[in-house]
């Protein structure tokens, strides 16, 4: 399989403080990789780094094989990167991203919200634009609310609404960064359900999340991030089930404390995955 | 001995009146226009911090938000000719002074908009791949420029009033006007009285447009 992102050595650090201590990941086409990590291990910052929201202290990101920005190295023999925004800008519409909190341009309906960076970004004509975001809208599952504003929509729907926004841009990967966490409970499954959809179909996901069923029934990968370095990394069945770190096995304890059988899913769950797959 | 009102005579006058009420919109909405582009280039280009430039417009927006309109007025119709070599008639001496301030208001108007976009709306628009003039232009300022419409009309309020000062260099607004109808019939209450009418219903409409464009082009937010 070919790799879409390498990060080498990726060191992020806010003044003095590190965030990221030297992150190595690889992440190939098709795959699912999930990130898991308690609070302030860096999760965030990690996928923020990926898309140069946040700009790496240190270290090579690779997207697609070709390396994102020009090495220097000054008089001392410190090799530093250098990047030009130009080129950030077509990085970051080549990486797709989905927030914990939508995001969505509240000015703009749906369909609008999902048009625009392709008209804007790619050039393509209004008319493609529209048949591309309802293309992607459906693969979402909200093909019906093209025409609303996203402040008309429930937060699970909202999010989708993000998700084909990103998709609509024909990404290489796409990152999503707790994509459920801001989400009232029963409209969690509907987004995660989407999520699946797309790994199913091929997409390139790396995915920040808590949702440790979705990532053990979903990921091919799951990396455990802990204070900014890849502690343990492996199947969800070595991670998540036979973890070998001490730690790791400290974090799994205490978010799966308590633990039900996973519900047997529904007609549901069939509708809402068979819908223009 | 009470008052005796006569209106009568003063509406007579009307016509006087009613130009310089004209008078006065001409030279609030030239203000307005020469305040609008200027402001919001400087409220981007501070908002942005863009170098070089930043300071520029921090030190042009502080100026004229600082100096009396009265001042700027006289300086523009006296000194400004001076400076220029180009003589300026009422009119646009008076539409420089006060345009320059609006603007300087708008830029902050524009800077204060802008910043009340939320951060994530900044970064959503950047992760799509948006160059900063694309971010700026169609997602940040309309979204920005829906919030600004009630201050907007407040500070389109403020030139109108702020035009009424030009009277001291002569140019024939509405309350230059007054004083001379006033004085010709020696009937100054009656005078201000209908000239305040008119003012309050001119500047409420403006205020009922503003409302109803902030209804219109208010955006569904949760
Ligand atoms: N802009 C910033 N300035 C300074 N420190 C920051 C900044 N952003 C994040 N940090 C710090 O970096 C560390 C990692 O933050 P990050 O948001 O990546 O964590 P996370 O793993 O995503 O956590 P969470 O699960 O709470 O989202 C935290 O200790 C945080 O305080
Ligand atoms: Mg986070």
């Amino acid at each position: 399989m070919t790799e879409v992102l390498r990060l080498e050595g990726l060191t992020k650090s806010y003044g003095a403080t590190p965030v990221l201590k030297g992150v190595d990941l690889t992440v190939r086409r098709g795959e699912t990789v999930c990130v898991i990590g308690a609070s302030g291990s860096g999760k965030s910052t990690l996928l923020r780094c990926v898309n140069f929201l946040g700009y790496p202290t240190a270290g090579r990101i690779y997207l697609e094989g070709k390396l994102v920005g020009r090495e220097v190295t000054d008089r001392a023999g410190v090799a530093t990167m250098r990047y030009r925004e130009s080129e950030l800008c077509a990085v970051r519409a080549h990486v797709g991203m989905v927030f914990q909190q939508f995001n969505l341009f509240p000015h703009m309906t749906v369909e609008e919200n999902v048009m625009i960076a392709p008209i804007k970004i790619r050039g393509l004509s209004r008319q493609e634009a529209r048949k591309r975001a309802a293309l992607h809208l459906d693969r979402v599952g909200i093909p019906e609310k093209a025409g609303a504003f996203p402040g008309q929509l429930s937060g699970g729907q909202q999010q989708r609404v993000a998700i084909a926004r990103a998709l609509a841009m024909e990404p290489a990967i796409m990152l999503f960064d707790e994509a459920t966490s801001a989400l009232d409970p029963e409209l969690v499954g509907e987004v995660l359900l989407a999520m699946r959809k797309l790994a199913q179909e091929g997409t390139t996901m790396l995915i920040v999340t808590h949702e440790l069923g979705f990532a053990y029934n979903v990921a091919q990968r799951v990396i455990y991030l802990h204070e900014g370095t890849i502690h343990e990394e492996g199947t969800p069945e070595q991670v998540l089930v036979n973890p070998t770190k001490p730690r790791t096995q400290d974090f799994l304890r205490g978010v799966t404390t308590f633990r039900m059988p996973e519900p047997r899913l529904g007609p549901v769950d069939q509708a809402s995955t068979s819908k223009g797959a | 001995m009470p008052y005796e009102w006569n209106f009568a005579i003063v509406l007579k006058y009307l016509p006087n009146l009613l130009e310089g009420g004209a008078h006065t919109i001409a030279l609030s909405a030239a203000s307005i226009a020469l305040a609008t582009p200027i402001g919001i280039v400087m409220g981007i280009i501070r908002q942005q911090r863009i170098p070089y430039l930043a300071p520029i417009a921090v030190v042009y927006i502080d100026f004229f938000r600082t100096s009396v309109a009265l001042v700027l007025i006289c300086w523009c119709y006296y000194a400004l000719p001076v400076l220029i070599r180009v003589n300026l008639d009422t009119f646009t001496a008076v539409m420089i002074a006060i345009g320059l301030q609006a603007s300087a208001y708008m830029a902050e108007l524009v800077r204060a908009g802008m910043q009340s976009i939320s951060p994530g709306q900044w970064e959503a628009a950047r992760a799509l791949g948006m160059p900063g003039h694309t971010r700026l232009r169609y997602i940040i300022l309309p979204q920005a420029a829906r919030r600004m419409i009630p201050l907007f009309f407040l500070l389109m309020v403020e030139v109108v009033k702020t035009t009424t000062l030009a009277g001291v260099v002569t140019y024939p607004e509405i309350v230059y006007d007054a004083f001379r109808v006033a004085t010709e019939i020696y009937r100054p209450i009656e005078t201000f009285t209908i000239v305040g009418l008119i003012c309050f219903v001119f500047l409420f409409t403006l205020g009922r447009i503003a409302l109803y464009l902030e209804r219109r082009f208010a955006v569904v937010e949760r």
